[in-house]
């Protein structure tokens, strides 16, 4: 019988539950991350609009560069000063 | 010895225990005197390694699968012991008969025979099966989950089945390749190398070293990997964004110091190319790293989700990985001029990709040449951008003939392409020449360098013919994106 060794090393991947999907954004805060490409601020300045006429209040945060994870720092301040976030990733 | 009762404890607490093989002349010479030891009073179990009928009529004991033999460390046939209490007090190994007598005391044994011959290797330190039992009966220090194949599961299927390889077959890791490939590195199993993206799991030597198995690597490339993986798996290199960017570029390894010659690396013909297994394997085990252990995987390449966005990638993808030219190099050692002492053993990754080519087969001064160099580079990327994506010049060894003999080092010939590549900005903005593509217009009436400070690298490499040198274009450079990094290589065994 031939036994391999895991070259993944059974990796575990860390699971977490989103929060539940508010049924309406009136009162709430929503986050919107801008990821510093170029005109990233054109589409999110627009989401802000709608989302503030949808009566949710809006936090703006900005990655210092778009090639590197959010610092640790600012995915923490997010998490605590935003009631939902919108999650999208486009270029 | 101890008397507990593992099946390979001894099988009498008092007396001798004999270890034979029939394939030993000493062993079929000793045979009539184990006899005679037989019918004294004091016990006698022999233990046989092959034959389990030899020697004949004294009852031997099977031991063909070596279990004996490797608990008790047995290194020679015969070898015989002398056990009381159950604790081995003595043992002789061959045939000495003045200290067989004085461990039996049995003052004749062995009388009219020849005082001494030599034993002979015990099967269990035989290299073809040692490493086998090292596994088998030793306490693995191997930490890493095991995956039992069915009788039928084809083990190069399995690897791709479960999504270990980059599209190519991988050398299946076992416990024995595993054991081999950590004899590379003087560095404990456990020791924890690097961090690595995108999942950021943290990784020990031992999971590097399955990696660098299933790359298909020799044991004595195992500390340029692990330098490799220090290298990249950091803030500075940032393999997390080179990983996800949809540009071309992957982690390029450029080795300096003896240890390329010593692992048979090649800094010569084909040296991007084909052929040789060091410079194909290293690179390739670094990226099976962040595949497997870090979770990077192409997106959709193998009809799995991934976080490599790349648009297109690049063969060099796979793995890059080379040796600079050093002994014939108008250049100190990249390293060197890195300010590494000389000599040392290091890796150097660069983010890029490539490589493509220039030619200039008719230069024959260096002011010639670098300006063939520099309009080249002028274009990396497009001609109407700068500051951007960064690049490494790979120069093939008949263009450094000519700077060399002119005298030029490294740090003239960056000088010279860098004063050739201070662009006027003017020439380059946005819509100049009919083209969208440029610089900001913010930028008009300055001078901007084509390549960011510290994003520009020239190393010395290829065959000895071919009027041609190399770019490797690079990725984004700078904080912003990925700094090269150099990593001494260390822990290599003596």
């Amino acid at each position: 019988m031939t036994i391999l060794l895991d070259p993944t090393a059974g990796r575990q991947k860390l699971s977490i539950e989103p929060v539940p999907r508010p049924a309406s954004l009136a009162g709430l805060t929503v986050g919107l991350l801008d990821i510093s490409k170029p005109r990233g601020d054109v589409f999110l300045n627009r989401l802000a609009e709608r989302l503030t006429a949808a009566g949710a209040t809006v936090a703006t945060y900005k990655k210092p560069t778009f090639t590197k994870p959010a610092p640790v720092d600012l995915r923490q301040q997010i998490a605590t000063e935003c009631d939902a976030v919108i999650e999208a990733l486009a270029d | 010895m101890s008397a507990s009762s593992s099946p390979y404890s001894p099988s009498i607490t008092d007396g001798f225990i004999a270890v034979v093989k029939q394939d030993c002349p000493t062993c079929e010479f000793v045979a009539p005197v184990l006899a005679d030891m037989a019918k004294s009073d004091r016990p006698l179990v022999v233990y046989t390694q092959d034959d389990p009928s030899f020697p004949a009529g004294l009852d031997p004991i099977d031991d063909t699968d070596l279990g004996f033999s490797w608990h008790n460390d047995i290194e020679t046939v015969p070898t015989l012991l002398q056990l009381e209490g159950g604790v081995e007090t003595d043992r002789t190994v061959g045939w000495d008969v003045e200290q067989w007598r004085q461990l039996t005391g049995i003052p004749d044994l062995g009388d009219g025979l020849p005082p001494f011959r030599p034993g002979c290797g015990s099967l269990s330190v035989d290299p073809s099966v040692a490493p086998d039992l090292e596994i088998r009966f030793g306490d693995s220090v191997l930490t890493s989950p095991r995956i039992e194949l069915a009788t039928l599961e084809d083990e190069m299927e399995v690897a791709f089945d479960r999504g270990w390889t980059d599209g190519l077959p991988v050398v299946p890791p076992t416990e024995k390749r595993v054991m081999a490939m950590l004899a590379g590195t003087t560095r404990a199993p456990d020791d924890v190398v690097a961090v690595i993206p995108p999942e950021l799991n943290e990784v020990t030597v031992e999971q590097v070293a399955v990696n660098a198995v299933l790359a298909g690597c020799r044991p004595e490339y195992l500390p340029v990997v692990l330098a490799a993986v220090e290298a990249t798996c950091n803030d500075d290199f940032n393999m997390h964004g080179l990983l996800a960017t949809t540009y071309f570029s992957g982690p390029i390894l450029i080795v300096n110091g003896p240890i390329a010659q010593r692992i048979g690396m090649n800094a010569r013909g084909n040296v991007l190319g084909q052929g040789n297994r060091a410079n194909s394997t290293i690179g390739r085990a670094l990226q099976l790293v962040v595949r497997n252990l870090g979770g990077g995987r192409p997106n959709g390449a193998d009809g799995r989700p991934g976080v490599d966005m790349a648009l297109m990638g690049s063969p060099s993808k796979v793995g890059l990985c080379f040796p600079e030219r050093e002994e014939d190099s108008p250049f100190a050692p990249l390293a060197t001029d890195r300010g590494f002492a000389p000599a040392t053993n290091t890796v150097t990754a660069v983010a890029g990709h490539g490589p493509s080519a220039i030619v200039d087969q008719l230069s024959r001064t260096p002011e010639s040449l670098i300006g063939s160099l520099a309009a080249v580079l002028r274009s990396e990327g497009h001609p109407k951008l700068a500051m951007g994506f960064g690049a490494t010049l790979v120069v093939g060894p008949e263009h450094g003939r000519i700077f060399r003999e002119a005298g030029w080092d490294r740090a003239r010939v960056h000088a010279e392409i860098e004063q050739r590549l201070l662009l006027d900005t003017d020439p380059i903005l946005r819509g100049v020449d009919g083209i969208d593509e440029g610089l900001p217009p913010a930028l008009a009436g300055n001078q901007v360098p084509k390549f960011r400070p510290g994003g520009f690298l020239i190393v010395h490499a290829g065959g000895d013919a071919g009027l041609f040198s190399a770019v490797l274009g690079g990725w984004v450079g700078g904080p912003t994106g990925s700094i090269p990094v150099t990593t001494e290589i260390t822990d290599i065994p003596q």
